[in-house]
């Protein structure tokens, strides 16, 4: 029998590293130091002036995990109308965002389903058009596709098929972990937002950090009257730690953000790979003493035009950074996007670093995301142009 | 009016040749049909999975292994089915079924080579490990970590035979064989798969691991129905419950679904082993968050696969302590020999990011592996592929 021991960690970042990439040499390489990464607040000093909160409120150290947690706790005591479920929801779920919500807002409310995808996200959009505020989870974004008819075919088609009645989804949140961890291979790794940005009608949000995850969620689930897809950086869950209001707070949708303002190359991205581009544009900064203006999409769908094409236009040069497939991706639609509206304030044509066109074999899966040399590479062939 | 009430119709029993103490219970029947020497292989095998699943399982809490998923409880399930399906049988299965790789060929050294994601993994070192590809070798489809979807597979892999067969009634027959989980039969795929296999009158055994768990969640929460076996009968596929913890009646059922499978030009067949999975779901996650400590630990005592096994090979004379501890041992030993040479070998050349995803490279794959190739040129102290076949030159 095997021996039975407690993991302190559900999905724990294994010591043992399929992929060699990183080097003892590297410079640019290196792991996140997300202790000291200028993208979370590890203060609560500015917190309250960047959400738009009053000075007096309050906040708490917190993860991924456990801002979501704390935002779907808000929800359940914002509104009746707010169910939880999803696979494996009811103990904590696998990467314990819904820890302690049954037994606080009871069974009723927060419950695990059958382990039927396209059955939890049917559900949902039913429990949706009838008034209620369902928020779906789906245990891995790797597994949404037997739910993809249900979120392409109904949740999105919904409004639009309805037409005069004026019933809708909103109020619909499919929440799901996504992207790269070191070693989910296949079907543990994939972040499939360009899919669903191809669909009119859902809106698709990627938070970068806890205290951008509460107010976002917040804002999914009550401030839209559409149904929203809402992936979480699952790398982030543990490893990102920052100061989030203990109160109800939300942050706008389809609105992005400048993370750091700058005049000589806008980057665009969105998720975990924010942090590479941080540390790649502390280093270019560094070397060739450019001045780079990072820009967080944090809604992929309907996503904030005017925000990255007044950046464009005044730095002139651009890059889209993402972690999935390059191949028909997000930087596909936003390089075009600028080309088409900043054509003539361009000096050099807008890169994209994102994943290579393959599946994430687990030996390679570091070498096909996109690293922060790559950025660091784009950056320079950019500015050189 | 008669509406036909669930609570009324009485419960599906539970077919059994052993009892707990490795006899026959029922003692006028005749004794399986198997050999001593096959019921020993079939020992071994059990018990090699079972120190595998142990030596693994500790391997990935040290950090030599990123993921492993152990099978304790259910090893006769796999063992005993796959002992009774042909060698040219296809069969795709979920992820917990390592005793069917182990009854079917697979070494030691072709579970290291996948668990350490070296060279020699016919995988490519693609998959997570427990992810086996064994077409080549022991006839079971590459595995995923998606649940469900390898069921409708097994269907369509059972139609081909069944025209294989029309064209050339002289080959030997083959069935297809699917296993899967008792939270895997919640998926649209289940259904669409038996249904789909019942009306073509496909040759093909549907085998359902029932554990008692998805993860976290109790088969009560998982359906409210009398199991899996029942919903056959709504697809008009003949099925069984069956003890899966007696190897014999597992080897028996899956047999006799084989003959069923095969009859009259085909027809597909249900089976639902009832287990219980004494382990964690995986080395990522820790059961005792959603029940007791000792629940696992009592049901052991009890119902073990494998001393159950044991105790008919004692009884017979062909076994004993001093056997058991040698073979223990042996095995101990070939694991940890196996898995300290698989690490030792290089790991897949860089060639395998780009390749099979097309069956030709395609233009713009061959413009990223330039990319790529210039970018560990130029930044050489980034990356470190030595570990790599080939290094930067394999790619």
């Amino acid at each position: 029998m095997a021996p039975i021991r407690i993991p302190r960690k559900i999905f724990p970042p294994s010591r043992w590293c399929y992929s060699t990439a990183a080097s003892p040499h590297s410079r640019l390489n290196l792991p996140i130091d997300y202790k000291s990464t200028p993208l979370l607040h590890h203060t609560s000093s500015a917190l309250p002036d960047s959400l738009g909160l009053p000075s007096s409120s309050t906040s708490k150290s917190l993860n991924l995990y456990q801002a979501i947690n704390s935002a779907l706790r808000t929800a359940l005591a914002t509104s009746n109308q707010v169910l939880l479920f999803g696979e494996d929801v009811a103990f904590g779920g696998v990467f314990r965002c819904s820890m302690d919500l049954q037994t606080e807002f009871g069974s009723e409310r927060v419950f695990n389903t059958p382990l039927t995808e396209q059955g939890i996200v049917g559900f949902a959009i039913g429990a949706a058009a009838e008034g209620m505020k369902p928020v779906a989870e789906i245990q891995f974004a790797d597994y949404v596709f037997p739910a993809f008819d249900q979120i392409v075919n109904e949740a999105a088609k919904f409004r639009y098929r309805e037409g005069n009645t004026g019933t809708s989804v909103g109020g619909l949140v499919i929440r799901m972990p996504c992207g790269a961890v070191g070693h989910g291979a296949l079907y543990h790794t994939q972040s499939p937002e360009a899919l669903f940005a191809h669909i009119p009608g859902v809106r698709v949000v990627m938070p970068r950090s806890p205290s951008q995850a509460k107010g976002l969620l917040l804002a999914s689930i009550f401030e839209h009257n559409d149904p929203v897809i809402f992936m979480e950086p699952k790398i982030l869950y543990r490893a990102a730690v920052e100061h989030v209001p203990n109160e109800y707070y939300t942050i706008p949708l389809s609105k992005a953000e400048v993370l750091k303002p700058g005049n000589d190359l806008t980057i665009i991205s969105y998720g975990q790979p924010l942090y590479l581009c941080s540390s790649a544009i502390a280093a270019a900064e560094k070397d060739f003493g450019a001045n780079i203006e990072l820009i967080d999409l944090r809604t992929i769908y309907p996503w904030d035009r005017e925000t990255v094409l007044d950046s464009v236009k005044k730095t002139g040069r651009a890059i889209v950074v993402h972690e999935s497939m390059i191949n028909y991706g997000v930087g596909a639609e936003v390089a075009a996007t600028i080309q088409d509206q900043a054509f003539l304030r361009l000096e050099a044509p807008v890169k994209r670093v994102a994943g290579w066109t393959t599946h994430t074999g687990l030996v390679y899966e570091k070498i096909i995301m996109p690293d922060v040399a790559r950025i660091y590479d784009a950056i320079k062939q950019t500015l050189e142009y | 009016m008669d509406f036909l009430v669930p609570s009324n119709i009485p419960p599906l029993p539970t077919y059994h040749v052993m009892n707990h103490d490795g006899q026959l219970a029922d003692p006028t029947r005749e004794p399986p049909t198997v050999s001593e020497e096959q019921a020993l292989v079939w020992y071994k095998n059990m018990l090699t999975v079972n120190i595998m699943d142990t030596i693994m399982f500790e391997a990935q809490r040290h950090g030599r292994l990123s993921f492993y998923m152990v099978s304790a409880g259910e090893e006769a399930i796999t063992v005993g089915s796959a002992a009774a399906l042909g060698p040219d049988d296809v069969i795709t299965c979920q992820y917990r079924e390592t005793g069917v790789f182990m009854q079917r060929g697979f070494t030691l050294k072709d579970f290291m080579s996948q668990l350490t994601a070296n060279r020699n993994d016919p995988g490519k070192g693609r998959n997570m490990p427990v992810h086996y590809s064994g077409k080549n070798k022991v006839g079971v489809h590459a595995v995923a970590s998606t649940l469900g979807t390898q069921i409708p597979h097994a269907t369509g892999v059972a139609y081909a035979f069944k025209m294989e067969a029309l064209e050339d009634p002289t080959a030997t027959p083959k069935v297809a064989a699917c296993y899967f989980g008792d939270g895997a039969a919640s998926e649209g795929d289940f259904h669409a798969a038996l249904n789909t296999a019942a009306v073509r009158k496909c040759p093909v055994i549907f085998i359902c691991r029932n554990n008692g768990f998805a993860i976290s969640t109790p088969t009560s929460e998982q359906y409210i129905g009398d199991g899996i076996a029942v919903r056959g009968i709504g697809y008009g596929i003949e099925s069984i419950r069956v003890d899966g913890t007696d190897i014999f009646a597992v080897y028996e059922a899956t047999q006799e679904a084989r003959r069923k499978a095969l009859e009259d030009g085909g027809r597909p067949v249900l089976l639902e082993f009832m287990s219980y999975r004494v382990s964690h779901h995986s080395t990522s996650d820790d059961s005792f968050a959603y029940r007791r400590r000792d629940e696992a630990e009592s049901w052991s005592s009890r119902n073990s696969p494998i001393t159950r096994l044991r105790k008919w090979l004692e009884k017979r004379g062909v076994w004993d302590e001093e056997m058991d501890k040698k073979a223990r041992k042996e095995i101990r030993g070939g694991v940890l020999r196996e898995l300290t040479a698989a690490e030792k070998e290089k790991k897949p050349a860089l060639r395998g990011i780009f390749d099979d995803v097309y069956a030709e490279l395609t233009e713009e794959a061959q413009e990223q592996r330039l990319e790529l190739k210039r970018l560990f040129e130029k930044f050489p102290g980034e990356y470190d592929l030595h570990e790599h076949e080939g290094g930067v030159g394999g790619l």
